[in-house]
């Protein structure tokens, strides 16, 4: 996994790649994905938008958390095993020290109102941020090999799906996925 | 709370087997497997109690980072019920090894695997097939959020706040950490 382009922007260092990860994964309030996008595509352009939905989708189907998964392949890419570990402490230490003292705190002094609107409040800015990665990832499939409207009946067979009919992930994956992956294969043909 | 279970070496090794099974089929993320995780632990073994269960979830939720925390929170809560901080920080370590190891070796794998072929046409069919149905799961996530962070009743406040954060961090380069701070403010006064 380390054949990046030479001339495009890449972590300088082990510790580089934990620390971006670290940055990251404390501004992901209700999950950490968007800001990698944000991050990693937009900001420090590891990856292009191509790239980050290709791990992604790596990421999706393969067992485990999707940015854990994320974090190992862009850590990986650039370091090997090394970068995968580093990438993934990265994601995992600060938040998991900053998640078992607010456990702490919760059960001391229980839920306070103010505390708990804040962190809705964050959680609704970070719906927001998911949102505009989506919107932005959507527009960056105007490459794609399958016609335009295809992409959207795909897209929008899963999110209703998904999010209107809460249908369980992985038979979603597996069948509106496997089809769209055949028709790609098709189009591809030789 | 519970009363002080009693934790055998073997009962330790259990919980972390069990854990390792789960990670092998945690597709979509360790909250797809939670309910297994609540009949193990909470309804089998009465190692959790169901308000500790919950509160596992909703916290990592809210808290900033990845949302796989649960499962930390999981094991700091059995430790804890087992006999305290000590017995707890090695729950921790225990559950986040056990959900960890065997999916991030099989990913990290297949990732290497897909990458050196990634000229086949099965491999750019299967990236290119799955793209707009991860987008679409992107948005789908977004929505979901909004809906699971509200109280039941007019959320659209909520909503718009979503909404607004959307547009700007979609058109325009201000920093995350602005919106977060705004929203932070709008919910500790109770306006979302």
């Amino acid at each position: 996994m380390n054949t990046a382009p030479p001339d495009r922007p890449r972590p300088a260092s082990l510790s580089d790649l934990f620390l971006s990860f670290t940055v990251l994964a404390l501004q992901g309030f209700g999950g950490v994905l968007a800001v990698v996008q944000r991050e990693m595509v937009e900001r420090k352009r590891w990856l292009s938008q191509e790239e980050f939905i290709e791990d992604w989708a790596v990421a999706q189907v393969m067992p485990g958390p999707n940015v854990v998964n994320l974090s190992l392949m862009i850590g990986g890419r650039y370091f090997g095993v090394a970068g995968a570990l580093a990438a993934l402490s990265g994601l995992l230490a600060v938040p998991l020290v900053l998640v078992l003292l607010l456990a702490v705190l919760h059960d001391r002094f229980g839920a306070l109102p103010a505390v708990d609107g804040a962190l809705r409040g964050m959680a609704a800015v970070c719906a927001g941020l998911i949102g505009a990665a989506g919107l932005r990832l959507a527009v960056s499939l105007r490459k794609h090999p399958l016609p335009r409207s295809w992409c959207a009946a795909i897209g929008a067979l899963v999110f209703v799906l998904v999010a209107l009919f809460k249908a369980p992930l992985a038979p979603v994956l597996l069948g509106v996925g496997g089809i769209a992956c055949l028709l790609a294969w098709r189009r591809l043909g030789p | 709370m519970n009363p002080i279970l009693q934790l055998s070496p073997a009962d330790w090794l259990n919980l972390f087997t069990h854990f390792l099974t789960l990670s092998v089929m945690s597709v979509g993320g360790a909250i797809s497997t939670s309910s297994e995780m609540h009949r193990f632990l909470v309804e089998q073994h009465h190692w959790l109690s169901q308000e500790q269960f919950n509160q596992s979830i909703a916290l990592a939720q809210a808290a900033p980072g990845p949302n796989v925390l649960f499962v930390a929170l999981m094991g700091w809560h059995v430790g804890m019920n087992a006999g305290g901080t000590g017995a707890a920080l090695f729950g921790v370590l225990v559950a986040m090894v056990g959900i960890l190891t065997p999916s991030t070796i099989i990913t990290y794998s297949a990732a290497r695997w897909g990458h050196r072929n990634r000229d086949l046409r099965s491999v750019r069919a299967f990236s290119q097939g799955m793209a707009p149905v991860v987008v679409a799961l992107l948005l789908s996530t977004a929505w979901i959020l909004v809906s699971s962070v509200g109280h039941g009743g007019a959320d659209w406040p909520l909503w718009i706040v979503a909404g607004i954060s959307c547009l700007l961090m979609w058109r325009t380069r201000l920093h995350l950490l602005w919106l977060l701070g705004a929203g932070a403010l709008l919910g500790a006064f109770g306006l979302v």
